[in-house]
């Protein structure tokens, strides 16, 4: 999906240059316009952001880097498809990383099949679902499907607290899913007393790591399921409610959208695709671990928001979702090989984020204007 | 020349090369009232905005009292003593009517940091005072109604000293007794030697305030005189370029005895109560009340958008079991809400999309599956074809960039795609222009032709009059009086609805 892209717009703007050599800074205006107004604007960004690193860090575009790059976003990508559903109904889920963290131990937990008792005694599983041989299921051909069945529908049921309780009891986004937050990634801690769990099957553990060639197992299941959200937003009747209800709820209840339900099945993929994202992040730690996705909450809404998807509701593509996730993994990628301290990479970081959001206001701005 | 206030003198200007004023030239006459009509696009607007220093002019220039007047701003204008009551009225809701009135200059204590309060007060009070609204000037104006707002952003302008007052549809959202009020304080301010300027879609009351009009079309002026020089019927003709014979379309649908909606002792303590009446099919049924008499809130009732306690509702015979807007529009209804802004469009979504909205369930298996957009897309286009929606791209175009005349259209069109039993439609005519009303009462016409019963509610008991078969009257919540053709007389009418008002 995204090498169609790259190569697409490669050729577009040098073609239009080329054209139109008789009114030489006018058309050049044009051109940064029709590129600033593109769908495909973050791509843009993303690819010229690479080419400007080029010089300074060469082992950016180095083979073993660009497999880097293209494996670490699709875990990213999963978790992102399911904010920007929210996002587009005029909701947020900050809730996500929680679930995250809670479904990556639940899943380890029936998968494992070696447990520490001195690291393992005092959680409230101990002796439940946790023994020294792992779960019950442990070693079994049941425990993978069981495993992954599990994740996603816990992230599912998740996400269908969270859409009932802003759908059915009117209380906001923001404090449903942050109180979410909270909780959610403290029943993971307390589950597992803050251990990782480990020994995995090699199984589950080839779903984060293993690749065809160079192309990464996630590549092909959350491109599928990105391709399956596209096809939902924009060919299905749930798609354009989604989108009616994000623009005006109130126009929407008047023209007989089912809101509730539509605001509840929002939330309802949010977590579903949460858990995905953590299936893929915990199988490449090999672990389930109780604080998997503290750090990426920024990197989701990030991702979906400088994409395009707004804020207020209403607006949003899976496409441009992959673009902001390209340009986030692609901005960590360069910082981690920049060898900057922690500190220096947030700095950077937000500083990019906030050049990214100044672009994204002059778009709006020039849309407005045409 | 001094007995003119302002003057226009060759103004151009247009927007992205569509050029919206053409060579204006007329004068503002001082200590009157200039009434200003024309319709929706045809430059009203733009042309205030010039003068309220909204937007910059292209070329010619205005003068005020003979000196020549560019506002570059909205500040300069109020600074020169222009004042501009806008359509949305601009106030800060959360804040109290002395500090919206003073917000270009809180007065101070002496040199200190600090609002000297007491002074907004006693000089607020004397700006209420003079427009006769009996509120403290701490008042939030979030607690007012529409009308008392209306009336402290005039004291606004009373505090700048303004010699011009521009008012822009000021009536849309006033009750009977608040525009009553409005014309006895524009009066006042006349005779006070202030100069007014009057817009509004409503030319009975242009020509009630008016001493002087003046008509543009298409960005000129189409004519200017005396009051007296002018009829109702002249102004329509000249706004719209050619004679309408008529106001109101031909009746050409019979209701017949099949109800349509019957509608049995529905009560909801403290907004309707016992309301009984049958809408037949083919007809066109008014629903005519003062604001606050339960009109408004008695449709959204009926859509099940809010619940009753009592009362049962039968649509096409069958009573209804629950009332929900989902399960009201599969049984036949539909609604065409009073605010199409807030309740009927998607504005930033295109045409397309809007008019397709009700009936996307019937153009899919499943909420899952995909949805037929080829047949969906021809229905749209044949609906945007029968109303005569202006619009050059259905699929993309935004419904907010449609006038409002075509998106209240766009708001009747998506209902049409379920062949509704019954249309409540509820001031469907709205800040829409000469033309567009005609076009609307033609599409809710053929509408009751094809055996349609429309609940036609509306404050203008003349368009009721104009269109409906039976009128309604509602007032306090309760069914004060149902009239039939014959029987409709303006002044009995409105008794009905003063009823309450009159006997407490």
């Amino acid at each position: 999906m995204t090498e169609a892209n790259v190569s697409k717009s490669q050729i577009s703007p040098v073609h239009s240059v080329r054209g139109a050599q008789t009114n030489g800074w006018a058309r050049v205006q044009q051109v940064l316009r029709r590129l600033l107004l593109s769908e495909y604007f973050v791509l843009y960004l993303s690819i010229i952001y690479f080419l400007m690193l080029w010089p300074f860090i060469p082992r950016i575009a180095s083979p073993q880097n660009l497999g880097n790059i293209f494996s670490n976003m699709w875990p990213l990508l999963a978790v992102a498809i399911g904010q920007t559903f929210v996002l587009i109904v005029a909701g947020i889920d900050l809730s996500q990383s929680s679930i995250m963290a809670l479904v990556s131990v639940i899943g380890a937990a029936i998968m494992t099949t070696q447990l520490d008792p001195v690291l393992f005694e005092k959680s409230p599983l101990w002796g439940v679902l946790y023994t020294a041989t792992g779960s019950p299921l442990a070693g079994t051909l049941l425990a993978l499907p069981v495993a992954l069945l599990a994740m996603m529908g816990v992230g599912a049921l998740i996400g269908l607290w969270n859409g009932t309780a802003v759908a059915r009891l009117k209380t906001p986004p923001f404090m449903v899913t942050l109180v979410g937050m909270m909780f959610f990634s403290a029943a993971a801690i307390y589950l597992t007393k803050s251990e990782n769990i480990i020994h995995l099957p090699d199984a589950y553990i080839a779903l984060g790591q293993g690749q065809i060639s160079f192309v990464p197992y996630s590549f092909f299941i959350v491109g599928a399921l990105a391709i399956a959200a596209q096809w939902l937003l924009s060919r299905t009747v749930l798609g354009r409610w989604f989108y009616a209800v994000g623009t005006n709820m109130r126009t929407a209840i008047v023209s007989g959208v089912p809101v509730t339900r539509v605001i509840i099945t929002a939330y309802v993929l949010s977590g579903f695709f949460a858990a995905v994202g953590s299936i893929f992040y915990s199988a490449r730690l090999a672990a389930g671990r109780p604080t998997l996705g503290s750090s990426l909450l920024l990197d989701v809404v990030g991702a979906t928001v400088i994409g395009g998807t707004s804020l207020m509701g209403g607006k949003g593509k899976i496409l441009w979702t992959v673009f902001g996730v390209l340009f986030f993994v692609l901005l960590d990628n360069s910082l981690n090989l920049l060898n900057l301290s922690f500190f220096w990479v947030q700095i950077v970081k937000g500083s990019v984020i906030l050049l990214a959001a100044g672009l994204d206001v002059a778009r709006t701005r020039l849309t407005a204007r045409s | 020349m001094n007995d003119s206030i302002l003057t226009f003198e060759n103004i151009d200007k247009s927007f992205f090369g569509v050029p919206v004023l053409k060579d204006i030239s007329f004068q503002l006459p001082r200590g009157q009232v200039l009434g200003l009509v024309g319709e929706n696009g045809a430059g009203k607007s733009t042309l205030m905005n010039l003068v309220g220093g909204v937007v910059p002019l292209d070329s010619g220039r205005m003068l005020l009292d003979g000196n020549p007047y560019t506002p570059r701003g909205p500040s300069d204008a109020s600074a020169a003593g222009v004042a501009f009551i806008h359509q949305e009225l601009n106030l800060f809701t959360n804040l109290s009517i002395a500090e919206n009135i003073f917000i270009n200059g809180f007065p101070r204590f002496h040199w200190l940091p600090m609002l000297n309060r007491t002074a907004m007060r006693t000089q607020t009070r004397q700006f209420l005072d003079a427009v006769d609204l009996p509120v403290s000037p701490d008042t939030l104006v979030e607690k007012l109604s529409p009308g008392e707002r209306q009336l402290a952003e005039i004291a606004k302008a009373l505090s700048f000293n303004a010699r011009l007052i521009i008012f822009d549809e000021p009536t849309t959202s006033l009750t009977a007794r608040e525009t009553e009020r409005l014309f006895a304080l524009i009066e006042r301010l006349r005779s006070d030697g202030a100069s007014i300027v009057y817009i509004s879609h409503i030319l009975t009351d242009v020509m009630r305030l008016a001493d002087e009009i003046v008509v543009l079309r298409d960005g000129e002026v189409v004519g200017h005189g005396r009051k007296e020089e002018f009829s109702v019927g002249r102004m329509i003709s000249l706004m719209v370029g050619r004679d309408i014979q008529q106001l109101y379309p031909p009746r050409t649908a019979q209701a017949t005895d099949r109800p349509a909606l019957e509608v049995r002792g529905v009560s909801q303590p403290g907004i309707v109560d016992k309301i009984d009446f049958t809408l037949y099919k083919g007809e066109t049924l008014g629903v005519f009340g003062l604001m606050g008499s339960g009109r408004t809130e008695l449709a959204r009732i009926l859509f099940g958008m809010d619940g009753c306690e009592e009362g049962e509702i039968a649509i096409d015979g069958v009573v209804q079991s629950k009332l929900s807007p989902r399960h009201c529009i599969d049984t036949g209804l539909a609604f065409v809400t009073e605010n199409r802004r807030e309740e009927g469009l998607l504005m930033d979504i295109s045409i397309s999309n809007n008019i397709g909205l009700v009936a996307l369930p019937h153009y899919a298996s499943s909420t899952f599956t995909p949805l037929h957009e080829q047949r969906l897309n021809g229905q749209i286009d044949e609906v945007v074809g029968s109303l005569k929606i202006k619009v050059s791209d259905v699929r993309r175009q935004a419904v907010k960039t449609l006038s409002g005349g075509n998106q209240q259209k766009a708001v009747i069109g998506k209902w049409l795609l379920r062949n509704p039993q019954v249309l409540i439609v509820d001031e469907p005519t709205r800040g829409v222009d000469v033309g567009a009303k005609y076009e609307i009462y033609t599409i809710l016409a053929q509408l009751a032709a094809e055996g349609t019963g429309v609940l036609f509610i509306s404050s203008e008991l003349d368009e009721l009059m104009g269109v409906c078969d039976r009128i309604l009257v509602m007032g306090n919540g309760e069914v004060q009086a149902i009239f039939s053709r014959s029987e409709f007389d303006k002044e009995r009418i409105l008794r009905a609805a003063f009823r309450e008002q009159v006997t407490s």
